[in-house]
Parts: structure tokens; C-alpha cells; sequence
């Protein structure tokens, strides 16, 4: 079995499902728009206040929303033993991971994308900064997806694994909340932002190249 | 080109080896440190700008450079691990985190004292103390996957994977903290400005970075003596060196 | 041979006026440094303690057992 042809039979997999539970793309995309929310009822409405804490507050408060689901990710399949006879058959995992963190995005990465605007309203952002909020989340939600289903891989048969995959992801996230709020940051004064995005850039081929070999390695210890 | 180090994978050569080491260096980790704190605070002049709380350096500095050393040590134990499967090298990921992760709190914990006087405030976000919290983050990670695990080897592999994708991130939050720092310049109150450091003072920081590092060879080797201890401790070589360690005490 | 820098032990102890920094700073790194070293210790005793124990019980049970044989 080839990985491309794995790939493709674990992504219809995956999309199916997502059509199927609703809930798996729904709450965390909830979850976000709650943060959002709860931050000027906590923090207080002044509109100068929060458009100076809105690039931040949108990256955790992604971060947090694809924190929500990732444990979920391999669990289903490590419980039925899908990943066992995988591993077993000696099946190219590489291409399963790719699936899984391909999927992965699209339930939890792109609705964020596609809900963004709503941030003008919320955060009393300007059009320029909605537009660096959206290219900073096309290019980062995908290193979150990559990050959190290594951190999913790395706690998947861990006695308390949610809270353990938040601490293991935390410093690695850690690089991109920064050059991701700041383009949003150097958008809301009308400045250039092209650096931070060739940075966010840089860090998703690395990680697209180094990631999904980890994912692997991960799965086969905790399978094993 | 490491063969002269396979006898080293097997845990018992590996155990008798470590004895001899620990035994040295332990003392003299200990009289290199004592030399050096008593002459950092009491046998060199006063800062010309700080005064005396300059003396904190003599322990703030060498811990902050051998957290980042530390780390970079527990990384290639767990690149041998990962590459060629050494179990001993597993095992050394363990021993090695906690000295780590409190040279790192240490480094955190001076660096506010000294903050205090010099900045007036405990804490600062600057790009050093900034990175080196993270650093701690990566520690506690490591140790924490490490210990998750109802089989010990599952977490021992887990944790040398951490450790190495911590590795490869560690100058990326490096460069990316310090930039970010840089950004931020106003907020802060001073910038931390490397005291350019006079010869006189300069022997009793060079002494005590070799203490830290004394100790670091000490304590790992005592801690990887008691791991090796516990993984291996169904074989017969265990059991006759506690029976001989009983009797010796009897 | 470089001299003590303090006139007197007094002054030796508040250090310019910033004692309470320096001592916290040093006494706040012993008592890291010496935990860990105590409980690093104390984990390599445990595992002795337990592993004689173990083995004395071991022992304890093959006499009892060749005992019945007899």
C-alpha cells in the first residue's frame, strides 16, 4: 500500500466522518467564538483597549480552540485498533498522519478562516488588520494542526493526556503566537507585514517537512 | 567511529564506570563550588554601577549557560537513543531533565532577585528570563511525558522525541523572543545590558561555571546509576551488588 | 592572593545594602541544588531498601518451601 494511496483512503475517511459528527467541527469553532466574547466582557469594551489586545487575543484564542480537539484526533483510532493494525501490517503511516492532519485542519483551521470577519465586529478591527488576521490564520492554523497532532501522537496512550498535550505544545507554539500577532499588530497601524509572513512561511514548510516524520515515530511507540 | 563506546550501551559496564566517575567528581564539584561563591562575594571589589548585588552573577550566570548546556546534552542522549536504540540512553533522558530543570529555576530565581534591585520590579518580560521560562516549559514537558506512561518504555521513547523536536525548536524561540523583545522596547523599563565584566571578577564566575558543570556530571551519573538500578533490576548482576551493598553495611 | 573586599563580617552580611537579594539569590540556589541532590539520593536508597527487602522475602519463601519438602 503506497502513502498516496492511504493518504487518499484516510482523508475520505476523515471528511466523511466530519459530515457525519458535526460536533467534531462545530464545538471547537464555538469555543473560539466564545473566547472572543469573553475577552471585552472581561477585559472591558473600551474599543481602544481591544484593538490594541486583539491580535493576541485571536491567536490564543485559536490556539485554544485546536488545543480542544486535538486530543480526539488519533484517540478514536488508537481505541479500536485501527493504529495497531496499521502498525502491524507495517503500513506506510506517514501518509495516514498526512490524512489526519490534513483533516485535521480542515475541521478545526478552516472554520476558524471562514468565521474571521466577525472579529471586525467583536474586536473593532480594521479591514487591513482583518486581512492580516486572515493571512496569518491561512498560514498558521496548518503549523497549529501539525504542532497539536504532534502533541496528540506524542500523549496518545498517556494516562492524562489533555492537560500533558497542552504543556508538550505550549513552547512549540510559542514562535508562531508571536510573528502571528504581531503581523496583525504592525496591520492595525497600517504598517508592512511582509517579514512576519515569510517567517510564519519558513516555520510551516520546516515543520511540513519535520512533523509528520515525528507523528509517525510518535504513533508507533504508543502503538507498540 | 563510536565503537570504543559499545561497551558503554551495556548497563552494567556502564553502572561500574559511572561509580568511579561519580566518586570523583562529586567532591570535587562541591570544593570547586565553595571556592568560587566565597570568592565571588567576598574577595572581589564592589561593581562600579551595581555594587554589591553584582555578586549574584557567580551563580545566575552559570546556571542560565549550563540550563541551555544541560538541555543540549539530555537532546544528543536522546538522538542516541532514537537513532541507534540505545536503552541507556533512554534511561539518561530521565536523569538528566530534573538537573536541568533546576538550573534553569535558578537561573529564573537569581535573575529576579537581581531584577529587583537593579529593574525595581521581580520580573521582567525581557528576552532572556522570557526564553529562559520557556526553557523550563520544555523541561517540565520532558519530564512530565516522561512519567505519563503506564509502561516506563513507552515514556522513555515519548520524552527522547520531545527532547529532540524541543532541540530543533530552541533556537527558533530564541530568535523569536528576542525579536519579539526588541519590538516591545518601550515597555520595558532597562534593558538588560551584559555588565562588561573586569578580570578580577571574572575568576570566580569562570570557577563556579565549572562547579555547575562538576555538579551536572555528578549528579547524572548518580541518577543514571539509580535508573539503570531500576531497569534492570530482575537481572542477577542487581541482585548480587545489593546482597554485597547489604553485607557491606552489616 | 586577592583581599577581602569587606571591612567587617557585618558589613560582609549586607553587602552594600542589597543583602536580602544576594542571600535570597545564593541561599534560594543551595536549597534548589541540595533538594535535588537529597532526592536524587534518596531515590537511588528507596530502590536499595526495596530491592533487599524483596530479596529477603525471596529467600524467607525458598526455605519455607524447601522446608515442606522435607
Amino acid at each position: 500500500m503506497s502513502h498516496v494511496v492511504i493518504f487518499r483512503a484516510t482523508l475520505r475517511r476523515e471528511l466523511k466522518l466530519l459530515a457525519r459528527q458535526k460536533a467534531d467541527w462545530v464545538n471547537p469553532l464555538l469555543f473560539f467564538i466564545i473566547i472572543l466574547t469573553l475577552f471585552p466582557l472581561g477585559v472591558g469594551a473600551k474599543p481602544n483597549l481591544l484593538r490594541e489586545i486583539a491580535p493576541g487575543v485571536i491567536w490564543i484564542a485559536a490556539l485554544l480552540s485546536v488545543l480542544l480537539g486535538a486530543e480526539r484526533q488519533f484517540r478514536q483510532d488508537y481505541r479500536d485498533g485501527v493504529l495497531e493494525q496499521l502498525v502491524a501490517a507495517r503500513a506506510p503511516l506517514l501518509g495516514y498522519s498526512l490524512a489526519k492532519i490534513t483533516a485535521g485542519w480542515l475541521g478545526s483551521g478552516l472554520p476558524l478562516i471562514l468565521v474571521s470577519p466577525l472579529l471586525i465586529l467583536f474586536l473593532g478591527l480594521s479591514t487591513d488588520a482583518l486581512l492580516a488576521v486572515v493571512l496569518t490564520l491561512l498560514l498558521g492554523t496548518p503549523l497549529l494542526s501539525l504542532l497539536s497532532a504532534l502533541g496528540a501522537a506524542l500523549t496518545l496512550s498517556a494516562d492524562k493526556g489533555g492537560i500533558l498535550l497542552a504543556l508538550v505544545i505550549l513552547p512549540l507554539y510559542i514562535p508562531l503566537l508571536i510573528f502571528a500577532s504581531s503581523a496583525v499588530e504592525q496591520a492595525s497601524f497600517g504598517l508592512g507585514y511582509q517579514a512576519q509572513l515569510a517567517v510564519l512561511a519558513a516555520m510551516l514548510c520546516v515543520a511540513l517537512a519535520l512533523v509528520p516524520i515525528a507523528v509517525q515515530k510518535a504513533l508507533k511507540l504508543n502503538v507498540g | 567511529m563510536f565503537k570504543w563506546l559499545d561497551p558503554y550501551a551495556k548497563p552494567q559496564v556502564l553502572f561500574a564506570t559511572l561509580l568511579w566517575w561519580q566518586r570523583g567528581l562529586m567532591p570535587l564539584a562541591i570544593v570547586v563550588l565553595v571556592i568560587g561563591t566565597i570568592w565571588g562575594l567576598g574577595f572581589t571589589p564592589a561593581d562600579y554601577q551595581q555594587g554589591d548585588s553584582y555578586r549574584i552573577i557567580h551563580v545566575h550566570v552559570p546556571a542560565a549557560i549550563w540550563s541551555m548546556g544541560v538541555y543540549a546534552w539530555m537532546a544528543i542522549a536522546a538522538f542516541i537513543a532514537l537513532v541507534w536504540q540505545v536503552k541507556t540512553a533512554q534511561w539518561a533522558i530521565g536523569a538528566i531533565a530534573p538537573i536541568g530543570a533546576v538550573y534553569t529555576f535558578i537561573a529564573l530565581f537569581t535573575g529576579a532577585a537581581w531584577g529587583k534591585p537593579m529593574w525595581g520590579t521581580w520580573w521582567v518580560w525581557d528576552a532572556r528570563l522570557t526564553s529562559e521560562l520557556i526553557l523550563l516549559f520544555l523541561y517540565l514537558g520532558v519530564m512530565a511525558l516522561q512519567n505519563a506512561f503506564a509502561d516506563r518504555q513507552t515514556g522513555d521513547k515519548a520524552s527522547a522525541v520531545l527532547a529532540v523536536v524541543g532541540v530543533v525548536n530552541l533556537p527558533i524561540i530564541h530568535f523569536s523572543v528576542e525579536w519579539w523583545n526588541t519590538l516591545h522596547q518601550g515597555a520595558t523599563i532597562t534593558k538588560f545590558a551584559k555588565p562588561s565584566i573586569d578580570p578580577s571578577m571574572l575568576w570566580p564566575l569562570l570557577i563556579c561555571l565549572l562547579g555547575f558543570a562538576l555538579l551536572f556530571g555528578a549528579l547524572t551519573c548518580l541518577r543514571l546509576r539509580t535508573a539503570i538500578l531500576q531497569h534492570e533490576a530482575h537481572r542477577p548482576w542487581v541482585r548480587q551488588y545489593v546482597e554485597e551493598q547489604q553485607n557491606a553495611r552489616v | 592572593m586577592p583581599e577581602f573586599n569587606f571591612a567587617s563580617f557585618a558589613d560582609f552580611i549586607a553587602m552594600g545594602g542589597y543583602g536580602f537579594f544576594v542571600w535570597l539569590s545564593y541561599g534560594g540556589s543551595l536549597v534548589a541544588l541540595l533538594a535535588l541532590g537529597w532526592y536524587s539520593k534518596r531515590q537511588h536508597q528507596q530502590f536499595m531498601q526495596e530491592q533487599s527487602s524483596r530479596i529477603a522475602r525471596e529467600t524467607r519463601v525458598r526455605q519455607q518451601q524447601s522446608r515442606e519438602q522435607v
